[in-house]
Formats: structure tokens, C-alpha cells, sequence
């Protein structure tokens, strides 16, 4: 008999996440994250959103409940009209995967690549 | 009271614009077990010649509190800048008490730590507001492209603040800091051992060029 063992991921649109505040993104990938699910940002956060997500989570970290998060991301790419780069809006998020620390772990990670392997539990 | 303090501000902003005042506060960053606190302590015996910011350990988090220094004066370059260094609790997105316990802690010990770290990399990120610019310390036998140095970087670039990439431990023998510099390539990089303390001379420089 074949068990067939299940993973929840969630691709968030950068359509989504253009319409939430820093805030609300932080809380709908920690939610989602400490419900035992993989989450995908199609854009990413920015590096100040990662950081708050970073430092949201320390709060959260409770033993033998929840022990954090693995995140993987790009570099932020600087793009952007002239205009932006006048008022300093150039960096834009890349894509971004979020899971449970318990459950994904980062194989390999280059420039071009994320490899990350999804642990399944009984 | 509101005005003169203003006034005072912009006044004191524009004399050491003026008469270029190398003052800087630098934090050092890093993934946990990079170096930092080594390297703060012999920034700190070369420069005063006494103290320590905290005790080394192979254990992971042993840093959890920043600790400061002020007014080390560094001589480099043929100049001097003034600086305050943080040595800043090491930055991580997940803390699990067991991996404390694999090192011989016990469980009560290990979840304290675990707590303590938890906060201290709280502390690390709100620093990142009170800064002049960092050194972000790497491991260089470690593969570089952690999210903890992608987020540090990204987090200083959109701050337009200075960074210097220190690649430490080039003591081990499978240190690679062509893997940092390939990894970061618009960033400068020094490669040094703060253990040994060879190529220190160079990173002194490097930072006189940076945050001077």
C-alpha cells in the first residue's frame, strides 16, 4: 500500500500582495506558515518587510510549537522609471518561498536557483 | 525650545559636514558563529588595549545581548576615525532549543537560551535603525548566499548605508571567500582571521575608506 502524505502551498499573486499593507503580509505568511503551510510570493517583500517578517516570528517562536521559519529569496532587483529612482523606489522584491523551519530546508541557493527540500510529518 | 534644538541640530550638522568629522557607528552583523564578537574583541584590544564585548563559544547564540563600545579611535590611511562599535547578537529565522542540547546543555538551559536568543535577534534588527553603516561578518567556509546576509544586504541598500562584507575564518582550511565575493560582487570584501588576527591591518583600511 502507497501512503500518500500531503503538502499545502499556497502561490500568492503579486497582484494580492500589491493591495496589503507591510503588515497584513507579515501576518498572512505567519498564519499560513504556522498552519503547517508552504507559502510562494510571486514578488517577494521588501528587505524592510523581510526583516519585520524576521523579527515577527522571534516573537511567535514557542518550544515544541513553533520554532521559526525558513525563508529563501532573491536579492531585491533595482528597476524603475527614472522618477522612481529619484525618489529612492528602484529596489523590487523577487520571488520568495516561506515555509515551517521544521518542515523546509534549503538544499542549494545560487543566483538563478533555490533548491529546497519540503519534509513531510506523520 | 522646539526651534533651538533644531537650530542646534542642523548647526552641529553643518560644522562637521564642514570640517569633515570622522565619526561613525558601526554594527557588526552576521549569521550566529561567524566571528563577530571574536572580531569585536580584537578591534577592541588593538584600538584600546583592554576589555571585552562578550565570551566566544561553539555554541550557537552565545551573543545575546548587543553590546556596545564608544570612542575607539582607529588609525588608518594616514587618518583617524572615531567610531562606536555594536556587536550585535547573530541573526537567524528559526531558533530550536534542541540544537542547543546537542551541544551538552540541558534542556532547561537550552530553552533559556533559546528564549534569549529569540530576543536578541530582535534587538540585532532594531539596531539596524541607529546606524551609520556594518560590517557584515561571513564564515568562509560557509556557503554565503544565507537569507540572513541577502536580508542584511537588501536592508542596507535600500537604507543607502555603508557595508563592508568581512570574510572571516580564512584560518580554516576550506575557507572560500571567492564564494562571498561571487555571491556579493558589488559589495567590498575583506578577508581576514579575527582568531589569528592576520590580514587585520587590511580590514582597518577597508573600513578608514568606508565609514571614514
Amino acid at each position: 500500500m502507497i501512503l500518500m502524505r500531503e503538502v499545502h502551498m499556497d502561490l500568492i499573486s503579486e497582484e494580492k500582495l500589491e493591495n496589503m499593507t507591510s503588515m497584513e503580509k507579515i501576518r498572512l505568511i505567519l498564519d499560513k506558515v504556522k498552519n503547517g503551510k508552504i507559502v510562494v510570493l510571486e514578488s517577494g517583500l521588501t528587505p524592510d518587510e523581510e526583516v519585520r517578517l524576521i523579527e515577527m516570528t522571534m516573537t511567535e517562536i514557542r518550544v515544541d510549537e513553533f520554532s521559526g521559519i525558513e525563508i529563501e529569496s532573491y536579492p531585491s532587483k533595482r528597476e524603475g522609471s527614472f522618477f522612481d529612482k529619484i525618489f529612492g523606489k528602484t529596489l523590487k522584491g523577487r520571488m520568495t518561498v516561506i515555509g515551517p523551519a521544521n518542515q523546509i530546508h534549503t538544499i542549494e541557493k545560487d543566483k538563478y536557483q533555490i533548491s529546497t527540500k519540503v519534509s513531510v510529518g506523520d | 525650545m522646539g526651534f533651538i534644538s533644531s537650530f542646534r541640530e542642523n548647526f552641529e550638522a553643518w560644522i562637521n559636514k564642514i570640517f569633515k568629522k570622522k565619526r561613525a557607528k558601526i554594527g557588526l552583523y552576521g549569521p550566529p558563529n561567524a566571528g563577530k564578537t571574536t572580531l569585536a574583541n580584537r578591534i577592541l584590544k588593538d584600538w584600546s588595549g583592554e576589555g571585552t564585548f562578550g565570551t566566544i563559544s561553539p555554541i550557537p547564540h552565545e551573543t545575546r545581548r548587543a553590546m556596545r563600545k564608544e570612542g575607539l579611535m582607529i588609525n588608518a590611511n594616514g587618518s583617524t576615525i572615531e567610531l562606536d562599535i555594536v556587536d550585535t547578537p547573530g541573526m537567524a529565522t528559526k531558533i530550536d532549543f534542541k540544537e542547543f542540547m546537542a551541544f551538552g546543555l540541558s534542556e532547561a538551559e537550552s530553552k533559556k537560551r533559546a528564549k534569549e536568543a529569540t530576543e536578541g535577534v530582535i534587538e540585532a534588527i532594531k539596531w539596524l535603525d541607529d546606524l551609520d553603516g556594518i560590517l557584515l561578518v561571513m564564515d568562509s567556509s560557509e556557503d554565503p548566499y544565507t537569507q540572513v546576509n541577502v536580508t542584511v544586504i537588501g536592508n542596507m541598500e535600500a537604507r543607502k548605508l555603508p557595508l563592508l562584507i568581512v570574510a572571516n575564518k580564512m584560518d580554516l582550511p576550506n575557507a572560500s571567500p571567492s564564494r562571498i565575493k561571487a555571491a556579493f560582487p558589488q559589495h567590498a570584501m575583506v578577508q581576514i582571521s579575527a582568531l589569528e588576527g592576520s590580514n587585520i591591518d587590511n580590514l582597518y583600511q577597508a573600513i578608514a575608506t568606508n565609514f571614514g
